[in-house]
């Protein structure tokens, strides 16, 4: 019992440093100089979030945070894509 | 410290060897997140922090997905997870290349006196408005 607990702990605490890192990404897409510095903190946002969905699945009997955190990828990706081209083109879908 | 404590109790075996890989994942995307998020901290221009974000978080968040393939297995969502590292290592340098295109055709500047290589003839896409002088042609 006392071994679960602690690898609870482990996985615990990784989530705790990811969300404080998430956070800390969140300065960079408010304070950036440049709009693709906003872009660039709000994508790395993304990535952070897929790691922290798969933790979840890891912690807790959801397994199904794992399909949250790809479509959560898949998302990111898009916008990203999106975002770039509004910036250099002034349109998404050409 | 308690993760220090952990490792020691799995290397006398009340751990499994997929719970120890699954340890030693998850440790390794922490630290490529940190390293990530620090550098789109610290580093002082939009290329540099394109660059430590691009590489470092896809290599961080890759290693927790393989760290989810590792606890699963064969099965259900471990295979999920194996499409999510290929996923990731696809589609991240092709987001980080678009970025740094819209900031370079913004106008954004390197930081320092570094420029932009100048560019020769075969380089030039063929959609793009570009004044050459026609004499050196």
């Amino acid at each position: 019992m006392t071994e679960l607990f602690s690898y609870t702990i482990f996985l615990t605490s990784a989530l705790i440093l990811i969300c404080i890192l998430t956070l800390f990404c969140g300065y960079r897409a408010f304070i950036g100089p440049t709009i693709p510095d906003r872009v660039i903190g709000i994508d790395a946002i993304g990535t952070n979030i897929t790691a922290i969905a798969v933790l979840l699945a890891l912690l807790t009997s959801f397994d199904h945070f794992v399909l949250v955190g790809l479509v959560l990828a898949i998302i990111g990706f898009i916008s990203t894509i999106a975002a770039a081209n509004y910036i250099s083109e002034n349109e998404v879908i050409q | 410290m308690t993760n220090i404590n952990i490792i020691f109790v799995a290397l006398n075996s009340t751990y499994s060897l997929q719970n120890i890989s699954v340890i030693f994942f998850i440790l390794s995307g922490c630290f490529f997140l940190s390293v990530g998020t620090l550098g789109l901290l610290r580093l002082p221009d939009v290329y540099n922090r394109l660059h430590a974000t691009s590489k470092s978080t896809t290599l961080g968040a890759a290693s927790i997905f393989f760290s989810g393939f590792l606890h699963y297995g064969f099965q259900g969502m471990g295979l999920t997870s194996l499409v999510g590292v290929f996923f990731l290592f696809l589609t991240a340098p092709t987001g980080s290349h678009m970025i740094s295109r819209a900031a370079q055709k913004m106008g954004v500047e390197f930081s320092g006196d570094v420029t932009f290589p100048p560019l020769s003839n075969s380089q030039i896409p063929s959609n793009v408005d570009v004044t050459l002088d026609e004499t050196e042609i």
